[in-house]
């Protein structure tokens, strides 16, 4: 029987209904004549409180609340890829095509498409003790990503059939032997967001997830599996840095999450991605990727929801032995959504009026991430990850508020955004001197392997010269260059070069946007390559204006231009051309 | 208007504070839902309910409560939620901020009766903006390019030319490839007479006003009412931009009265305050009023917004310039300084931005060489600007001639690129060659921004060679 309460009150998003005894936290609540989505975060005898997902204006009080008797939770199946859902996942075309340009409330759609059929390949077979996990079969859900039907968690027993053919999502197409009773499995499956989802071990971040951004690889590297935030004020490129990382991460599936934030970048998004080209599968970025937005204008709960509607996609993914990557822009205000509900449920506020579990609820977020082994069969092994990259808009730019402070206790990368260098159009905005990687040790032995020997050597090299640089630019501040001895002025103009030639990256120039790792090592060389040359110049005397004036300059400056292929050979050139220069200025000094 | 028959009457006020009145005793409430007031002394007034509870409804009244005792002040819930009469009739016609008539002409004969609060546009359904807006303004169209379908807001100060700037962009705006003029919807939140019939002076001079809506809340208007004109513009903005397909540029100002009319009213609530003492979910209100420009895939009309706020001590960080910041897709900032030395349109390029900017410019929409001379004059200008700063500390003689050139380049730029008369169209092809003429004071090697055959073919001295 339907159990239900009655409304008693209605305050913007929150609404309290009676007779609700019984009730549980987080149940699915569907609230008012129209039904509209809802979830209890508090309860006080017979009272509930319900945050309702959508707009609330017309209810009244003495309309009926119906309990589903359900936790908030995600379809989890083939065709989650190459959609675009809200914060509860509902999809949006089909909410468009159903109700027409605007989000309306009350409308459902289902997830996952019920009709379609997907070709269903088996890969285990009949009579075997299957445990959650496991994989029965495959779908080509898109071009480059091969869907593994998994054994939900918490199942197991005797697979007694198995199918094979077009079904769809709720098509039988397994039969299981559980004590005592069968039980029959369909390729989806439902989960609560707010539930991680099991797994057998954590690993340690090893692997590094490439980016092809060469401020965040070379210098402040983030491990598969690890934790990054991005905080910055307005205009300082986070949202710039999020669409870069979905569009170049070396992760196999992207979840982007669009918390909050403007309606057209999604729009920028939804159309970019059907273009544009993942360098390493060769397909559009749209076959790896799923978009969940909930814009800024969009129901205030169902922002709350959508980080966590995010994750539980990505862990599924990472069940299959995936890397995944989830973009989340802005969780700020996934915590001002907090914020907005907590007030009303008039608890007490803590610092800046957010609620005090703030700091709880950002750290259980990114304790989800992490480099597993999955669940499955003592006899198998698959490893995935989840990598979580979290843009955080400080209010007026200033990093002591509290979503940023707590944010950067439960994360592993900072990449700083900062104001100053956005104005002087120098992008990526990342602060070189205030940010950091936690995960440079674990990484250090990938890098020496996969990349060169002195890979991480030579980062500490620049790091040092910009350090150094720091320092020397409070004297230039105050005595001007000129005065500064020649040696010291080197190392301002190699600075210069790495800010310039290196740091710099347009994320709008077609070859620029990306840059492989291997061109990352090589520029790197060529550009200390010069500084060691420059300080044997100035110590042969030199002057530094010839140094700064050497043509070989140019043609660092316009390296970042020469596609990835065949990097190698323009470094060659460069290498060898930059030499010639040095013993020619050289020369020409002995003959003064 | 029909009388609805759920429509309910009470004497019930239990209490009445600030901006708000308790009714007790009521029945069937909606959240939403509008109230009619009429005090004994027979003054009618507009409320909406803020919070619905059984026996219980807080509801904030929009012109205050003076007047409104607890024993005689009749309260009736309509049953319908805060709408607005549309019509294509209202062009051309002025109304306060309730969107009741002002110009002493008849009411509106509605052709349809929206919901003020709009829903939110599906992101699947939204198209990017990708088509430029000539405003005529160098700063704006050169350097910080307005495309049809952005919101754009205009950072300004108390005693700055704000007003004067937003009349011009709202006299000149049109799209080149079509020529289409703009529509206006016009709100005024809590600006003077004299600020308001500066408006209204400027936009009747140019005939402009026959092709106008305007929603009137000022100075000396109830400040509550505020926070719902927004909303009443912007609803007849969708109308006429999706029902009539016309292009509409909606000017929202000041913004900061608005903010502040939403901190009042979460002070009578006794909400748990944000920053500053405004409420905490100022962000998401903005955005519900910001997020409804753009432009909708398969539909002809769009709306581009451009709110003007004033910065309180020409503080950015502030919560209504940041929050602001944070959802439109860039900003107009105006400098003081450059005020105060009398540079009309005082707008300081360096800290404003359009995002938007570049899908909108290039060849087939403005010229092949604007991103390479925009970005150049901006690379060009900071420089100049930081040997304005070292100069201060070092004097001039410490200078090279390169650090000379650039700061010659600054007062060049802001004298003859960003000055210009209060009803100066400039083409873009003016703005981009007035740019080039700049850029040639610079030596050709520092013009390292723009590509190679760019300079070629629009540099000053290869042109002159050419011609």
């Amino acid at each position: 029987m339907e159990e239900k309460g009655v409304i008693a009150k209605i305050t913007g998003p929150l609404v309290v209904a009676d007779k609700m005894r019984g009730c549980e936290m987080y149940e699915v609540i569907k609230v008012g004549e129209e039904g509209l989505l809802g979830e209890t975060i508090r309860l006080d005898g017979n009272l509930a409180y319900i945050q309702v997902y959508e707009d609330t204006t017309g209810l009244k009080p003495g309309e009926p609340a119906i309990r589903t008797k359900a936790p908030l939770s995600v379809e989890l199946g083939p065709g989650i890829l190459k959609n675009f859902y809200d914060g509860v996942q509902r999809p949006l075309e089909g909410i468009r095509n159903k109700v027409g340009d605007y989000v309306k409330r009350g409308v459902y759609v289902d997830a996952l498409d019920r009709t379609k059929k997907w070709q269903f390949v088996p890969i285990t077979e009949e009579g075997k003790e299957i445990v959650g996990g496991d994989i029965l079969g495959e779908v080509q859900e898109t071009k480059v990503i091969k869907h593994k039907i998994l054994v939900p968690p918490g199942i197991s027993g005797k697979l007694l059939e198995l199918k094979e053919g077009e079904f769809t999502v709720q098509d039988t197409i397994a039969r299981i032997q559980t004590d005592g009773e069968d039980m029959e499995l369909m390729m989806m499956h439902k989960w609560p967001v707010r539930k991680g989802r099991p797994y057998r071990d954590k690993l340690d971040p090893e692997v590094p997830l490439l980016t092809g951004q060469r401020i965040n690889d070379t210098f402040f590297p983030i491990a598969k599996g690890g934790t990054g935030a991005i905080p910055g004020g307005f205009g300082t490129g986070k949202t710039v840095m999020q669409h870069q990382l979905a569009r170049w991460a070396d992760a196999q599936v992207i979840v982007y999450i669009g918390c909050g934030e403007r309606g057209n970048e999604m729009t920028e998004v939804l159309e970019d991605f059907p273009k544009l080209i993942d360098p390493y599968s060769g397909e559009t970025l749209m076959e790896r990727s799923t978009l969940i937005a909930n814009t800024s204008n969009m129901p205030v709960a169902a922002r709350e929801a959508s980080i966590y509607t995010g994750i539980t996609l990505a862990e599924y993914y990472r069940d299959m032995g995936y890397d995944v990557a989830i973009q989340a822009d802005s969780t700020s205000r996934w915590a001002e959504a907090l914020r907005e509900i907590s007030g009303r449920l008039e608890e007490m506020p803590g610092e800046e009026g957010y609620p005090a579990y703030l700091a709880t609820r950002l750290a259980d977020f990114y304790e989800r991430a992490g480099r597993v082994k999955t669940l499955c069969s003592d006899s198998e092994e698959r490893i995935g990850s989840v990598t979580v990259v979290g843009a955080v808009s400080p209010p007026g730019g200033d990093f002591s508020e509290p979503v940023t402070q707590n944010t950067l206790r439960v994360t592993g990368v900072f990449w700083a955004l900062d104001s100053s260098l956005a104005d002087r159009r120098h992008f990526p905005a990342i602060s070189w001197l205030r940010s950091y990687s936690l995960y440079l040790g674990d990484l250090r032995e990938w890098f020496a392997k996969s990349t060169a020997p002195d890979f991480i050597e030579q980062r500490e090299e620049m790091m040092g010269l910009l350090q150094k640089e720091a320092e020397l630019q409070e004297i230039v501040q105050l005595v001007g260059a000129d005065a500064l001895p020649a040696r010291e002025r080197g190392t301002l103009e190699v600075a210069r070069m790495i800010r310039e030639d290196f740091l710099q990256q347009n994320a709008y120039h077609e070859i620029d946007s990306f840059c492989s790792l291997e061109k990352q090592y090589l520029m790197a060389k060529i550009i200390l390559q010069w500084y060691d040359g420059a300080i044997e110049a100035i110590e042969s005397g030199i002057g530094v204006e010839k140094l700064e004036r050497m043509r070989i300059k140019d043609a660092i400056a316009r390296m970042k231009y020469v596609p990835n292929e065949g990097f190698r050979e323009k470094y060659e050139q460069i290498m060898k051309d930059m030499k010639d220069e040095f013993e020619e200025l050289k020369r020409k000094e002995r003959e003064e | 208007m029909a009388i609805d028959t759920s429509a309910r009457e009470y004497t019930t006020i239990k209490e009445a504070a600030g901006p708000l009145i308790v009714v007790e005793e009521v029945e069937g409430v909606s959240y939403g839902e509008v109230v009619k007031i009429v005090t004994p002394g027979g003054e009618e007034k507009t409320g909406q309910v803020l919070e619905a509870s059984k026996g219980l409804a807080v509801v904030q009244v929009f012109e205050g409560t003076s007047g409104i005792d607890t024993s005689k002040t009749r309260v009736r819930f309509t049953g319908d939620i805060m709408r607005i009469s549309v019509s294509q009739d209202m062009v051309g016609r002025f109304f306060d901020g309730l969107g009741r008539p002002i110009d002493g002409g008849p009411e509106v004969i509605a052709e349809d009766r929206l919901p003020v609060t709009g829903d939110a546009i599906n992101p699947a359904a939204r198209d990017y903006p990708r088509e430029f807006i000539q405003t005529g303004i160098s700063t704006i169209d050169g350097m910080n390019t307005l495309v049809r379908g952005q919101k754009l807001p205009i950072f300004s100060g108390a005693g700055m030319p704000h007003n004067v700037l937003a009349a011009q962009i709202a006299r000149q705006a049109k799209v080149l490839t079509t020529g289409e003029p703009f529509s206006v919807v016009f709100a005024a939140m809590g600006i003077t007479h004299e600020e308001a019939s500066f408006f209204m002076r400027d936009f009747e001079r140019t005939g402009a006003i026959e092709r106008m809506v305007a929603f009137l809340n000022l100075a000396d208007d109830p400040a509550i009412e505020r926070v719902i004109t927004p909303r009443m513009a912007l609803t007849t903005a969708e109308f006429l931009a999706y029902e009539y397909d016309m292009h509409i540029l909606v000017i929202l100002t000041d913004m900061t009265n608005y903010c502040e009319a939403l901190r009042e009213i979460a002070a009578a609530r006794e909400e748990v305050p944000g920053r500053r003492g405004y409420p905490g979910y100022m962000y998401t209100d903005l955005s519900m009023n910001y997020e409804r420009a753009g432009r909708i895939r398969g539909r002809k009309g769009s709306i581009t917004q451009i709110p003007i706020l004033s910065m309180p001590d020409d503080d950015i960080t502030h919560p209504i310039p940041d929050l602001t910041g944070y959802i439109t897709e860039g900003q107009f900032v105006l400098s003081r300084d450059l005020h105060r030395r009398g540079i009309y349109p005082p707008v300081d390029v360096l800290p404003s931005l359009s995002r938007l900017m570049d899908e909108g410019i290039g060849p087939g929409k403005t010229r092949e060489d604007h991103a390479g001379v925009s970005n150049q004059l901006y690379a060009g200008y900071a420089e100049g600007r930081d040997m304005r700063d070292l100069v201060a500390v070092v004097g001039e003689e410490a200078l090279t001639s390169r650090d000379r050139g650039y700061l010659e380049f600054a007062d060049e730029f802001e004298r003859r690129f960003v000055t210009q008369g209060r009803n100066e169209d400039r083409s873009i092809e003016e703005t981009l060659d007035i740019g080039w003429d700049l850029l040639a004071t610079l030596p050709e090697g520092e013009l390292k921004r723009i590509d190679e055959h760019i300079i070629k073919k629009y540099h000053p001295r290869y042109r002159k060679a050419g011609e």
